[in-house]
C-alpha cells in the first residue's frame, strides 16, 4: 500500500504524549467578551489596520489590509466595536508587545455576507489573489501567507504535498483534524491542486496516527496518495518530509518549489477550503491545549482569543503549574504573558509543570562525541559550530553549514553533556544578521559621506571658476567697451538670437559629455551651475559676437 | 534565548564514561585472574591520584568540584593508563604518569573537552621516555611466575619497593620486547616463538586479556557509545601494514596475529583511539585517523626502539585531528553531492 519511502540521517524519538489530547473531539469556545488581533500574525510585513477606535465591526470582516507582496489580511473575529488599536501582549519569545486591533464583542456575533468563490470556473491565478484578502497564512507554524505559495511563478509544480506529519510531542490539533474533517480538508487540498495544476498529490502522515490515517484515506479520492510516514521527530519538518516521500533534497538556500514540489500544512488545506468554498476568511484555527492542565484536548479557538481564557475554557492549570510553551516543546517558547492572544502560528499551548519538563542540568564540557551530529536531519556537525559560535568566530560557524541548521533541537536533545546547542545556534544566526545589518547601515553612512565631501569640493570649485569667469567678463567688457557701445541696441533682435543659440548648444553638449558626479544633484546646486552655465553662454556669445562688428 | 528543546533525553557525559568503565571490566579481571592481584593495585592507586589531582587543579582553576569531578572523565584517563602501564611498578611511576595525564594533557589545556591529546597516552609517552626500565618490567603470567602474589604482595611491592622478593620472580618482559631483543639477535622466528611466554598466538595471558578488551569494545559497540569506525581501520591499519611487513621479511616481523592480540593494540583500537576528544569526529576523518594510527603502530613496532606503538601512533595521529576533520566534512542535506573546490579566504 505504501509507496516507497526514503529515511532521513537523524532524527530522535522524544516521548510522544499525544494521548494526553487526541482522544477527546475538538471542543468550541464560548464567544468572549474581548478579542486582541494582532496585526503581524504572518511572516513578511505586518498586516495595516483598515478599522478605527469606535467603529463597529461584523464577524470576518477585514480590520488588518495586506501590506506589501509577503503579507496577508486579518480579520475580526466576531462583531462587536473597536475599542483600541494599540501595542498589546502577543505570543512572541521576545515577550515584545506589537500592534493589535482590540474588539469587544457585542454578543451578536453577526458575521459580514460571506461570498463562496466557485472556484472550479476561477482561473488559478485569480484564485489566488482572492486569497490574499482571506488572511490565509500556513497554519503549521511557519504562518508563510497562503497566496504566494499558491502562485509559484514561473516555476513548474509537479507535486503536492499536504503534511500531516505532526511529529512534535504533545501537539494533536492536525490528528484531530484530520480525523474529524477529513472531507473538507480534502476539498481544500483539490483547490490547492486546481490553483498550482500539479498532477500528483501525496497526503504524509505519522504511523502514529491511526485514526487519522484512516480517515483520510476513506476521504480521499483516487489519485491522492495518503502515506504513512515513520514517526521519527523532525519528520514533520518541510524538507525532512519531502524527502521522505520523495527522495528529494531541497536544495540549500532554496524552496521546495525550486525542485517542483509544493509543501502545505493539512490545517491550511482545511482553511482554504473554509475560504474558498465557505467565503469565510481564516478567522479560527485549531488549537491543542495540554500539559499540566485539567481539561486537555483540542479547541477551534477565534483568532485573538487571550490565552488565559483558552486555559479556563480547558478547566484552568492544576495547582503546580511551572510556566507554558507555546508549541511543541522541542521547537516552542515560553510564553511571556497569559495576555497574549490566539495568533495563526499558536498550534499548541502546553502547560509546564516540574515532573514534566524538569529544569534543566548544568551544561558541561563538549566531549565532542558526535551524538549532536548522528542526531542532525541537516547532516551538520553541531558541534564544530557550537565550538565557533561560543568563541563568537561567527565567520567559521558560517562555513560548517551554520544557515541550513532549522532549529529542531535534536543536537540539544542528545547532547550528553547538556548543552543548549540550538541556542548558541540561534545566538550565532541572530549577530550575524546583525553584523550584515549594521555593515549595511555603514556601507550607505559612507556613500553618503563620501558624496557630501565631493559636493563641497565642487562648489568649492565652481565658487573658483565663477570669480575667474566674473574677472575675465569685467576684463573683456573693459576691452570692448570702446567699439561694442555704439553698435549696441540697433541688433539686439539679432543678438537675442545667436544668444539663444549659444545657450542651446551649451546645454546639447551638456547633455552629451554630462559628467556622473554631477547626476541627481540637490535642486539648489543644480540651480547654481544652470546659472554658470548661462554666464558663461553669454560670455561665450559676447566674444563670439564682438569680431563680427569688426 | 529562546529555551527550546524542553526536553532532554537520558543521554549523560557521566554515564559514558561509566559504561566504558564497565566495558573494561572484562579485561581487567582476566588481567587480575591470568596476572595477579597487581592490577588491583595499579587501578586503585592511579584512580586515586587522577581524582586528587583534578580536584586540586579544579580548585586552582576555581571551577565548582562536584559537576565536573562526577563526569567520570578523570577517572576513565586513570583507567586506561592503569591498563597500559606494567603493574607491580612502583608507586611514584603511577603519581607522575597520572599527573602528567590529568595535569598537563587535560586540565592546562582547558580541562574536558579541550585536550588535543589523548591524557593517558601522554602519560604514557611520558613514563617511558623517562622511565624505560621500570616499563618493561611487566608481571610474568601466574602459570609461568616463580612466584604467586597475594594482593597484601602487592602492595607491598608498589609502596615498599622490590625488597624482599626478587623481581624477577614475578616480573617479565612482553612478547613484543622479547621479540624485538631476540630478532635483533638474530634469534630465528620459530626459536623465539617457542619461548614459554607465547602463548598460543601473542603472549600467554595477553591474548586472553586483548580477547576480553575485544569483547568490551563489542560491547561498547551495540551500546553505540562507538562507532565501527575507528576500531575497524585501526586493527585493519595494522593488520595490513604488519601483514605485508611480516610477508615480505617473517624473520624480522612478527604475524599479524601477534600484533593484533599483543601490547596495547585491542585497548587502543576500541578503548584509546576513540576517545571522542582527541579522535577524528567525521566518519571519513575516523577511517582515515584510526587506520593510519594502525600504520604506525605496525611501523613503530617494527623499525623503532620502543616495543610498543600504540601511544605514539595515537599521539601523532591527534596532532592531525583538526587538519583531518577540516578536509573530511560531510555533506550537508541539500548540499550538491560534489563538493565545490574549497575557496580557502
Amino acid at each position: 500500500m505504501n509507496p516507497k519511502l526514503f529515511t532521513f540521517n537523524g532524527g530522535v524519538h522524544p516521548a510522544g504524549h499525544k494521548t494526553e489530547s487526541c482522544t477527546t473531539p475538538i471542543r468550541s469556545m464560548p464567544l468572549l467578551p474581548k478579542y486582541v488581533v494582532p496585526m503581524r500574525q504572518h511572516i513578511g510585513e505586518p498586516a495595516r489596520p483598515v478599522v478605527a477606535v469606535g467603529d463597529r465591526v461584523l464577524r470576518g470582516q477585514m480590520i488588518g489590509a495586506a501590506e506589501g507582496y509577503v503579507s496577508t489580511a486579518v480579520h475580526a473575529p466576531t462583531s462587536g466595536r473597536v475599542v483600541a488599536i494599540e501595542a498589546s501582549a502577543v505570543p512572541h519569545p521576545s515577550g515584545l508587545f506589537d500592534l493589535a486591533v482590540v474588539i469587544e464583542a457585542d454578543g451578536e456575533d453577526q458575521a459580514i455576507a460571506f461570498q463562496p468563490i466557485d472556484w472550479r470556473s476561477l482561473d488559478p491565478s485569480a484564485l489566488r489573489n482572492r486569497m490574499r484578502d482571506m488572511g490565509l497564512a500556513g497554519l503549521g507554524g511557519a504562518v508563510f501567507p497562503s497566496y504566494i505559495k499558491l502562485n509559484p511563478g514561473g516555476q513548474k509544480i509537479h507535486t503536492l504535498i499536504l503534511n500531516g506529519a505532526e511529529c512534535e510531542p504533545w501537539i494533536t490539533c492536525d490528528d484531530r483534524l484530520m480525523r474529524e474533517r477529513a472531507p473538507e480538508m480534502l476539498r481544500g487540498i483539490e483547490i490547492m491542486q486546481h490553483a498550482l495544476g500539479c498532477s500528483k498529490v501525496i497526503i504524509g502522515i505519522e504511523d502514529n496516527k491511526p485514526e487519522a490515517l484512516t480517515a483520510m484515506r476513506a476521504a480521499a479520492p483516487v489519485g491522492i496518495e495518503v502515506v504513512a510516514v515513520p514517526s521519527l521527530y523532525p519528520g514533520g519538518g518541510g524538507k525532512q518530509l519531502t524527502y521522505t516521500l520523495t527522495g528529494v533534497e531541497t536544495p540549500t538556500g532554496g524552496r521546495s518549489t525550486d525542485v517542483g514540489i509544493q509543501v502545505f500544512n493539512v490545517g491550511t488545506a482545511y482553511s482554504l477550503y473554509r475560504a474558498v468554498e465557505l467565503g469565510e476568511p481564516l478567522i479560527s484555527r485549531i488549537v491543542t491545549v495540554t500539559g499540566h492542565i485539567a481539561q486537555p484536548g483540542n479547541f477551534e479557538v477565534r483568532i485573538g482569543t487571550p490565552l488565559t481564557d483558552l486555559i479556563a475554557a480547558a478547566g484552568g492549570m492544576l495547582p503546580g503549574a511551572s510556566g507554558e510553551i507555546v508549541g511543541g516543546p522541542m521547537m516552542g517558547f515560553d510564553l511571556m504573558d497569559l495576555a497574549a492572544p490566539v495568533t495563526k502560528a499558536v498550534n499548541c499551548l502546553i502547560i509546564k509543570n516540574p515532573a514534566l519538563f524538569p529544569p534543566k542540568p548544568i551544561e558541561l564540557s563538549c566531549i565532542r562525541c558526535g551524538e549532536c551530529a548522528r542526531a542532525c536531519p541537516a547532516d551538520l556537525q553541531p558541534f564544530e559550530m557550537y565550538w565557533y559560535s561560543r568563541a563568537k568566530n561567527f565567520g567559521h560557524a558560517q562555513s560548517y553549514n551554520l544557515f541550513d541548521c532549522i532549529e529542531c533541537g535534536c543536537c540539544s536533545y542528545v547532547c550528553p553533556s547538556h548543552i543548549p546547542l540550538v541556542d548558541y545556534f540561534r545566538f550565532a544566526k541572530s549577530e550575524i544578521w546583525e553584523r550584515e545589518r549594521e555593515k549595511r547601515a555603514a556601507d550607505l553612512a559612507r556613500i553618503r559621506h563620501e558624496f557630501k565631501t565631493f559636493r563641497l569640493e565642487r562648489e568649492k570649485q565652481e565658487k573658483a571658476e565663477k570669480f575667474a569667469k566674473a574677472a575675465e567678463k569685467s576684463k573683456a567688457a573693459a576691452a570692448g567697451a570702446t567699439d561694442a557701445a555704439a553698435p549696441a541696441d540697433p541688433d539686439a533682435e539679432r543678438k537675442k538670437a545667436i544668444l539663444q543659440a549659444a545657450l542651446e548648444r551649451a546645454q546639447k553638449a551638456k547633455a552629451q559629455v554630462a559628467p556622473q558626479n554631477t547626476e541627481n544633484l540637490p535642486p539648489r546646486v543644480q540651480k547654481e551651475i544652470d546659472a554658470i552655465e548661462a554666464r558663461r553662454a553669454t560670455v561665450e556669445a559676447k566674444t563670439e559676437s564682438t569680431p563680427n562688428h569688426e | 534565548m529562546i529555551g527550546s528543546p524542553y526536553i532532554l533525553g537520558r543521554n549523560s557525559t557521566s554515564a559514558i564514561m561509566l559504561k566504558v568503565m564497565l566495558a573494561l571490566i572484562p579485561g581487567i579481571v582476566a588481567h587480575a585472574w591470568l596476572f595477579g592481584p597487581g592490577i588491583w593495585v595499579s587501578l586503585l592507586l592511579c584512580s586515586a591520584f587522577a581524582i586528587g589531582f583534578e580536584a586540586l587543579l579544579l580548585l586552582l582553576r576555581g571551577l565548582p568540584l562536584k559537576p565536573f569531578l562526577s563526569d567520570n572523565s578523570a577517572l576513565l584517563t586513570a583507567w586506561l593508563l592503569a591498563l597500559s602501564l606494567p603493574t607491580l611498578a612502583p608507586w611514584w611511576l603511577y603519581a607522575i604518569g597520572i599527573g602528567i595525564a590529568i595535569v598537563v594533557a587535560k586540565q592546562l589545556y582547558g580541562g574536558l573537552g579541550q585536550n588535543l591529546f589523548n591524557p593517558a597516552m601522554v602519560g604514557y609517552a611520558a613514563l617511558i621516555v623517562s622511565f624505560p626500565v621500570y616499563m618493561t618490567q611487566w608481571a610474568a603470567p601466574v602459570a609461568l611466575a616463580d612466584h604467586a602474589l597475594t594482593l597484601w604482595d602487592a602492595f607491598d611491592v608498589v609502596f615498599a619497593g622490590q625488597s624482599s622478593i626478587s623481581a624477577d620472580a614475578y616480573t617479565s618482559a612482553t612478547v613484543l620486547d622479547t621479540w624485538k631483543t631476540q630478532v635483533r639477535l638474530n634469534t630465528p622466528a620459530e626459536s623465539i616463538l617457542n619461548q614459554p611466554i607465547f602463548g598460543w598466538a601473542a603472549g600467554r595471558g595477553h591474548e586472553i586479556v586483548a580477547l576480553m578488551y575485544l569483547a568490551g569494545g563489542l560491547l561498547l559497540l551495540s551500546l553505540k557509545l562507538i562507532t565501527w569506525h575507528i576500531p575497524l581501520a585501526f586493527l585493519l591499519g595494522l593488520t595490513a601494514t604488519a601483514g605485508v611487513l611480516h610477508l615480505i621479511d617473517p624473520t624480522q616481523h612478527a604475524s599479524p596475529l601477534l600484533h593484533l592480540l599483543s601490547g596495547g593494540a585491542m585497548l587502543g583500537a576500541f578503548f584509546i583511539a576513540t576517545d571522542p576528544v582527541s579522535a577524528a569526529s567525521t566518519p571519513r576523518g575516523k577511517l582515515i585517523y584510526a587506520g593510519l594510527a594502525g600504520f604506525l603502530i605496525a611501523i613503530i613496532r617494527g623499525f623503532g626502539s620502543f616495543p610498543d606503538g600504540v601511544a605514539f601512533a595515537v599521539l601523532l595521529m591527534n596532532m592531525c585531528v583538526p587538519f583531518i576533520d577540516d578536509y573530511t566534512q560531510p555533506r550537508v542535506f541539500g548540499h550538491p553531492r560534489k563538493r565545490p573546490k574549497p575557496s580557502k579566504p
